[in-house]
């Protein structure tokens, strides 16, 4: 069993996988961070999204093998301790989330957007850049609210 | 209205365990030694299971079980049931076909649970599948519900001739016929309400887990309605008594509809528990979810309108072919019939209304309810039907709803609803200031211009939410009432537990049921939680579907709250040394009338619990009341959305330029929350109409079994919305509340087809209307004006 060590959330960590074993499983089923969700078998609902030495990646099409001495940030490790990134802030105020399944694939994505687009998103660029995140509950009107007001509290000071 | 109060936009309780990834949903779980389990599922759409041989992959490593359609049967498991009963024209029951929860001797549709790995691993029990050999012989199969009465077509369930399962008729045929007899135009429309896969983002998942020391088990399932499941699979599945049972319904990423009902995958986990000693765990994959979740819609229609020469509608005669699929579940019997027939008459006053509803089986997944269930079905029949007769008559759509529209309540339809309040003139004349309908031709023209065809359509829904009267729907044929219940639990520092029997899946009762109760209690609303979900918390439910939490589960709680009060004001009367009767409770304070004598909420339920001031043989020490509230009559949501759309008559291509919704919820707690409920709706029914649509082959395959086939709506396939009310309060219920959870995937498929079909100038456009079937329409316009 292939051994791979990484930094989540900035914890250095070494975890047994299986050779197939997806990164999104060694991070739920190992390291028990079950934020990051699993929605589809065919890559295409973005719930399983992380950063990946900064680039957002879907979690369930990279080998957990493949993310050695990779820096992983998910979803529990977006906020500063007890202060919520921005991006989190503005799914809540903007009601961005309903069964909240594919909440964190979408801030993560969010956060990516913002950082390849800067914080001054239109509709339209922020509809076309949530391509690869599906979402079944909202309707998508207030997250793409929530992601420009996000965008803009990023630029304001806070990390990104 | 104070900050947190009814009507306040309060932002969500529930959301900071989600945006930071700590929510608990079913497979977050981990039991201690749980095994996983893997199905072996039916390659087949018919097909005779003639021997299973498993010894192979019994052997193979980390496998603890295999287990088939045959332990079912040693065990006495019973059937997945259906639990409406619904009777044909002739008197006779429905054709209810045996569902064990793993075939035996047959399998009838592609996914079918033809047997379960359990083994250490979920890989193990993967590898180990594809070693159980089963023999099949491949029957012809039907798929397509206009040829499952063929004479031909293969026979389901021996118990269902020609493969129906009832025909069912609801209205008066000879008034109908007489009135169409005198009709100076008739409207008539053959339709097809395309079959959509529900795809909640989270898979449905279920660990189940037996307890030898107490004999009990203990189900984790991703449930709508935790107490039904327990219910169903104990009294009707015979897995062991009520009361030895636990569901816990955890976080539950969205339902829809489709994780109301009992499957066969979570009445195996908890079965074979016990048989293997372990918890047993197992999560859909996607394409698992695709092939055997229950799917949605399924209806061919043939309607008519009958109108007379000033446009006043006399009558309507609809005919249905609903597909059933494979077996029934357990909701399905209901969904094309008591669902659907009773909103025929949509806002209208229709003297005279028929409609006959044939069932059948084919070798699909079983179909039941899908957001909305039968409402949808029945407001595309009479919004295109009112939209069509409207062109045909050359008549403006809005003029014709308008001289239509009941005005009058209560009204009684000639099928069966009695519409308790409403004004369809305001939501209508509302949603066309806001959608500035009187410039459209000017913005036509500009679209013209530009080379695009505009086109502007029209819905006018109405649908039947709250469900339901108990002794209503037990005549009607349901196995059980749908009241709900709720209990107020209240500490001895004044803090409030608020359990109830409705279950969120994204609905946000945390915060509403929470910002209701502080409205109602005075109380910060931090001074409250919310349970929902388990069985051993809350003491019964009906659960959340048929967007039934506001009107049904809401009123529960209010009578529990009120009974709260009630105690309390009699322990404040000691504690104040007054009378009962002078007693006056407001904003969170007890006080005497017409003295500044007063007790707060918190020091009363102290004393409540303390008990040193009053005489427990009078009033009970403690503060905790429950509540089990049956609605008297449905509640019926109703409102316009008007969708404009522009077409590039080049590719087909449709964009939605412009979405309005103006709804009737009667009361609303939480606007921001409602209007979610409405984005998401809206949302669903644009997938329908213009993108999502289940296909099998003629052989029975799923051809739609993934997201590479299947068109989910994406954020760019879809504008922002502009949402709005219209506000008459529901008389049946204490808050006068109608409920909004379907409203948007119920008016949403027929405005954006009456759009599309108005743009093309041709009405025979299919759903999903996709750029292919738009083009071939505009091409159908093309050949019909060039004959011109
Ligand atoms: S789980 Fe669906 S894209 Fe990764
Ligand atoms: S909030 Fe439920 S899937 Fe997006």
């Amino acid at each position: 069993m292939p051994t791979v060590t990484m930094t989540v959330n900035g914890r250095n960590v070494s975890v047994d996988v299986e050779p197939h074993t997806l990164l999104v499983q060694a991070l739920r089923e190992k390291l028990r961070l079950t934020g990051t969700h699993v929605g589809c078998d065919t890559s295409q609902c973005g719930a399983c999204v992380v950063h990946v030495n900064g680039r957002a990646i879907k979690s369930c099409t990279m080998l957990a093998v493949q993310a050695q001495g990779a820096d992983v940030i998910t979803i529990e490790g977006l906020a500063n301790g007890s202060k919520l990134h921005p991006m989190q802030e503005a799914f809540r105020d903007n009601h961005g989330l309903q069964c909240g399944f594919c909440t964190p694939g979408m801030i993560m994505s969010a956060v990516d957007i913002v950082k390849r687009k800067g914080n001054d998103l239109d509709e339209h660029t922020i509809r076309e850049e949530l391509e690869g995140n599906l979402c079944r509950c909202t309707g998508y009107h207030n997250i793409v609210k929530a992601i420009a007001a996000g965008a803009k509290a990023m630029k304001s000071g806070a990390r990104a | 209205m104070s900050a947190t109060g009814i009507g306040a936009r309060v932002r969500r309780v529930e959301d900071q365990r989600f945006i930071t990834g700590r929510g608990q949903y079913t497979d977050d779980i981990h039991r201690p030694y749980e095994t996983r389990a893997y199905f072996v599922r039916s390659p087949h759409a018919h097909a005779t299971i003639k021997s299973i041989d498993k010894r192979k992959a019994e052997k193979m490593p980390g496998v603890l079980a295999v287990l088939t359609g045959e332990d079912v049967a040693a065990d006495k498991l019973g059937d997945l049931f259906c639990g409406w009963m619904v009777l044909s024209k002739d008197g006779s029951p429905m054709k209810a076909g045996s569902h064990p929860a793993l075939a035996k001797g047959k399998v009838r549709y592609v996914g079918d649970h033809v047997a379960v790995v359990i083994a250490e691993t979920l890989d193990q029990a993967k590898n180990a599948t594809a070693e159980v050999k089963v023999d099949y012989g491949v029957l012809p199969a039907v798929a397509d519900l206009r040829k499952a009465r063929d004479p031909k077509a293969a026979q389901i369930h021996d118990n269902a001739p020609k493969n129906t399962v009832y025909e069912w008729v609801l209205g008066d045929q000879a008034a109908v016929d007489a009135a169409f007899a005198q009709a100076k135009h008739v409207t008539r429309l053959e339709m097809v309400n395309n079959r959509l896969i529900p795809n909640a983002i989270e898979p449905r998942a279920a660990i189940g887990e037996y307890e030898p020391g107490t004999d009990t088990y203990t189900l984790w399932s991703t449930s709508q309605n935790p107490h039904v499941l327990r219910l169903g699979l104990s009294a009707f599945i015979g897995l062991c008594p009520e009361h030895k049972f636990r569901v816990i319904s955890p976080d539950v990423g969205g339902g829809f509809g489709s994780k109301i009902f009992i499957y066969p995958e979570e009445t195996v986990c908890i079965w074979a528990s016990k048989k293997v000693g372990r918890p047993v765990r197992w999560t859909a994959e996607r394409s698992e979810s695709f092939q055997a979740d229950a799917h949605g819609r399924d209806h061919v229609t043939t309607g008519e309108l009958a109108l007379d020469a000033n446009g006043k509608m006399l009558a309507l005669r609809v005919k249905t072919l609903a597909n059933l699929g494979g077996y029934l579940s357990t909701f399905s019997s209901a969904v094309p019939t008591f669902l659907y027939a009773p909103l025929l008459s949509g806002q209208y006053a229709i003297p005279a209304i028929v409609c006959e509803v044939d069932g059948v089986y084919t070798n699909t997944a079983p179909v039941d309810a899908y957001r909305g269930a039968g409402r949808p079905e029945a407001c595309f029949v009479i919004e295109r039907l009112v939209e069509v007769a409207a062109r045909e008559l050359n008549m403006d759509p809005a003029e014709l709803r308008r001289r239509n529209f009941v005005t009058q309540f209560p009204y009684q339809t000639p099928v069966a609803s009695l519409y308790d309040a409403g004004d369809y003139k305001a939501s209508l004349e509302k949603a066309i200031q806001i959608a500035d309908y009187k410039n459209f031709g000017r913005r036509r023209q500009e679209s013209e211009r530009r080379g695009k065809l505009r086109g502007v359509g029209f819905s006018a829904y109405i649908e039947a939410c709250g469900v339901a009267p108990s002794n209503l729907v037990g005549q009607l044929g349901a196995g059980v009432g749908l009241w709900e219940s709720a209990e107020i639990s209240v500490t001895p520092t004044g803090m409030v537990e608020v359990l109830t029997g409705s279950h969120s899946h994204g609905q946000s009762h945390e915060t509403t049921f929470a910002q209701l109760v502080s409205d109602r209690l005075g109380i910060p609303m931090n001074h409250i939680s919310v349970v929902h979900g388990d069985t051993d918390k809350v003491q019964f439910g009906m659960g959340t579907y048929g967007s039934r939490s506001g009107p049904v589960g809401m009123s529960a709680i209010v009578v529990a709250v009120d009974k709260v009060i009630a105690k309390a004001k009699k322990v404040a009367a000691h504690i104040l040394e007054a009378a009962e009767a002078d007693i006056e409770f407001k904003d969170g304070k007890f006080t005497v009338v017409g003295t500044d004598k007063s007790a707060a909420f918190g020091e009363i339920a102290l004393a409540a619990y303390v008990a040193h001031k009053f005489p427990t043989a009078e009033i009970e020490p403690g503060l905790k009341e429950h509540a089990f509230y049956d609605p008297t009559n449905f509640t019926f949501p109703a409102g316009t959305h008007i969708c404009e759309v522009e077409i590039d008559p080049q590719t087909g291509v449709t964009e939605i330029a412009n979405w309005v919704a103006v709804d009737d919820f009667g009361t609303v707690i939480n606007p921001m929350v409602v209007e979610g409920q409405v984005h998401g709706g809206i949302a669903q029914g644009v997938g329908q109409a213009l993108l999502e649509g289940c296909v099998y082959d003629d052989s029975g395959q799923l051809v739609t079994g993934s997201y590479m086939d299947y068109t989910m709506p994406r954020a760019d396939n879809l504008p922002s919305f502009k949402v709005d009310y219209t506000t008459t309060k529901c008389p049946s219920n204490p808050l006068g509340m109608k409920g909004c959870g379907e409203a948007g995937a119920i008016a949403a498929p027929v405005a954006l087809i009456n759009a599309i079909t108005n743009a093309v100038g041709h009405e025979d456009v299919p759903m999903p209307a996709t750029s292919k079937a738009v083009w071939h329409a505009l091409q159908k316009t093309e050949r019909r004006k060039a004959a011109e």
